[in-house]
């Protein structure tokens, strides 16, 4: 009996060892996010906010940015004190975002108007507004803020907009419903999931050429019960974590070989993930059993279940 | 018959000229009845579920409104006219003379008769999105006709799948006067046996109010004297079926037409991005999205996939595409049409006129190859004879 609580005492203080910090957690149906202790992985609380919060991520200056599809405002909360710092109107119906690497420029799909609006974070004033497909989702600035990337869910395509101009460059035939984007860190390739395609098309950005498409496949899952969503990429560009939605599990993508190497079984419908700096864990929020899923990315092995919100969406972890 | 051919729809125009020059324009043409009786204005405003709420031609159109960049892209271009009939044979000039115009398909939302008709006079792909018969998909399906619309047995085992989940096994069936209603009451049947549910009773009634007639109009006496789960009612016209819930002996559930109504869609379902395209097509056509609205939206995004996977063209290639398009319905899945019938599988919605209480399949069902294929006639059946 006593030789498991050293053990967990140990693991217990190894985490805190590593891990200082919080993983914030958006949830669609709550006006608030939940707040886990990255070491103990227990809910520290929750930060009240704006209505139906659904993407969320650091601003260049480590605040968090809440983008809010009810409230049409994006909640700028300062993770030191967990207070809202101010709140930037973002139009009808906000969804996905992106900043500028300077932090100066918000870019959000508006799924209502079809449009990516640009909006100048200090003043929260609409810059411009570029038509796209009906129900763009994923935002993605390039490293250098030149272009930027946005996904329809419609016209399944990605249209490459040239952030000085306002105008749309070119279009890109990619997966049916394309949602979220990763820019390998070499700026050579965009990952674009496809929720409907089972599967990821991988672009050049060089010349916005399909290089390949990737189909993921789960033992006892069929293809149309795939449906990948959120994706991060490791910090050197050597793997990329996907979460493949109604399939229930988050896929390990080996990027320079294009090849699933890991799956690990989380809970239903996994959304969005998140690493933590270490990239020892990632956190995976599930939209339909509102948990999320703590993974040992070694080991590649789900390790923890938090309950948090009603329909998580996005997860940050700030160390 | 008067045939009113709409200004052709030029989407690509919207995004200047398309880049390749050889692009064909994909002519589709929908025929509906005239004067259609199901879109009287006193019909409509009850807005019994399962009943249209307003002409097909709206959500085709949002469908071919939203595809422009789809088009521009593909440098497609899809243009759609619309003709009406005032009966089986005007259904069928209308359909040849589309054929002559040179359309590549026709979509129609008619009756079954003339569903028919039009699919026999005609050589061209026929898209249905108003006729729900089973004998369509079964003993007088054409190897040319395709169906947006969710089938009568899709319907019915959609609600006996969600019993089954419910464990409410045991049923009082309770079936209306018409032919339409007899029929309906044979297809619910056969999924309450399919699925292993029990029918404890079944009695006929009838819209009245006349006390000779009180043992057939009076819910409290038609739901009297047996023990069941739920009250299964089988009302095409929808008026008895809307007053029965709340009104039976037993504190028990109604499902069929009314309470419980399995359908392609409803405006409050919440997943899949679902809002979206609801809020779009309330924008449109200023009211609430039915199901059959779903349909005709599936039929433009249907001409939409055919065009901008074959911009080229021609008529043929576009009708030897059609069998293997799938195309996304916001339901959560991929959607394709089933080789044995034509029938677009698909996942249904449980509502009670106010939000979605289910979905079918439901969890945990399984299938050997599509569990969509759970809902409606399965291949190994071999109800359709006709070589697809």
């Amino acid at each position: 009996m006593r030789k498991p609580i050293c053990f967990f005492a140990l693991t217990l203080w190894l985490a805190s060892a590593w891990a200082q910090g919080t993983v914030y957690v958006s949830s669609e149906k709550d006006d608030a996010l939940t707040m886990i202790d990255l070491a103990t992985l227990a809910i520290k609380g929750t930060v009240p906010t704006c209505k139906r919060g659904r993407h969320l991520q650091l601003t260049p200056d480590r605040k968090l940015m809440l983008a809010c599809s009810d409230s049409g405002v994006a909640d700028v909360i300062d993770p030191a004190t967990a207070k809202s710092l101010r709140r930037i109107p973002l139009g009808d119906d906000p969804e996905a975002f992106d900043l500028s690497p300077d932090g100066k420029t918000i870019y959000v799909s508006s799924e209502d108007d079809a449009a990516a609006v640009f909006i100048d974070a200090a003043s929260g004033k609409k810059l411009k507004e570029v038509k796209v497909g009906q129900e763009p989702e994923g935002v993605k600035v390039s490293a250098d803020g030149k272009l930027l990337y946005v996904t329809s869910e419609v016209a399944s395509m990605v249209h490459v907009i040239d952030t000085a101009s306002g105008k749309v460059v070119k279009n890109i035939k990619v997966g049916k419903r394309p949602r979220r984007m990763a820019i390998t860190p070499d700026g050579k390739e965009l990952w674009v999931t496809c929720e409907l395609d089972s599967g990821l098309t991988i672009v050049s950005t060089a010349d916005h050429s399909v290089l390949a498409t990737l189909k993921f496949e789960v033992k006892g899952a069929r293809a149309q019960d795939i449906t990948p969503v959120g994706i991060q990429m490791s910090a050197d560009g050597a793997r990329a974590f996907v979460a493949l939605g109604r399939a229930n599990h988050v896929a390990f993508v080996d990027v320079a070989a294009r090849k699933v190497t890991n799956l690990v079984l989380v809970g239903k419908r996994a959304w969005n993930v998140a690493l933590d700096k270490s990239e020892k864990r990632l956190f995976v929020v599930n939209g339909l059993s509102d948990d999320l899923t703590v993974v040992d990315v070694p080991g590649a092995k789900a390790i923890k279940t938090v309950p948090v919100g009603r329909v998580p969406y996005g997860v940050v972890v700030v160390e | 018959m008067r045939r009113t051919l709409l200004a052709l729809t030029l989407l690509a125009a919207m995004f200047g000229t398309p880049g390749s020059a050889a692009a064909a324009t994909l002519k589709a043409t929908l025929i509906s009845p005239e004067n259609d009786p199901r879109l009287e204005r006193t019909r409509v405003e009850r807005a019994y579920l399962g009943h249209p709420g307003g002409p097909a031609a709206e959500g085709v159109q949002l469908a071919l409104d939203e595809g422009g960049f789809e088009l521009e892209a593909a440098g497609a271009a899809v243009a759609l006219a619309s003709a009406t009939a005032r009966s089986v044979e005007s259904a069928r000039a209308a359909a040849q003379a589309a054929e002559k115009g040179g359309a590549a398909l026709i979509l129609t939302d008619l009756p079954a008769d003339w569903t028919l008709a039009v699919a026999d006079a005609v050589k061209l792909p026929v898209l249905n999105l108003g006729a729900p018969e089973d004998s369509l998909r079964q003993q007088d399906c054409r190897p040319r006709l395709y169906h947006l619309l969710p089938s009568e047995r899709m319907r019915a085992d959609a609600i006996a799948q969600t019993l089954v989940s419910r464990k409410w096994n045991k049923l009082l069936m309770l079936v209306g006067p018409g032919a339409q209603d007899q029929q309906r009451a044979a297809t619910a049947q056969a999924s309450i046996k399919r699925y292993g549910l029990q029918v404890v009773g079944s009695k006929p009634f009838k819209l009245s109010t006349d006390p000779r007639e009180r043992d057939l109009a009076n819910p409290l006496l038609l739901t009297a004297g047996t023990a069941y789960d739920a009250v299964w009612v089988v009302d095409s016209d929808g008026e008895f079926a809307r007053g029965l819930p709340y009104r039976t002996v037993l504190p028990r559930p109604v499902v069929g037409d009314a309470g419980l109504v399995a359908l392609a869609w409803h405006s409050q379902f919440e997943r899949y991005g679902a809002p979206q395209v609801s809020r779009r097509f309330f924008k449109a056509a200023k009211r609430p999205m039915t199901d059959r609205d779903w349909a005709a939206w599936m039929a433009g995004k249907t001409l939409l996939a055919l065009a901008s996977a074959s911009p080229k063209g021609t008529n043929a290639a576009w009708a030897q595409v059609l069998p293997k398009t799938s195309v996304d319905g916001s339901k959560g899945v991929n959607l394709s049409f089933r080789a044995w019938d034509g029938q677009l599988r698909q996942t249904m919605l449980l509502t009670d006129g106010q939000g979605v209480i289910a979905q079918a399949p439901i969890e945990g069902l399984l299938h050997p190859s599509d569990v969509l294929d759970t809902l409606g006639a399965d291949a190994p059946e071999k109800l359709c004879k006709a070589a697809r």
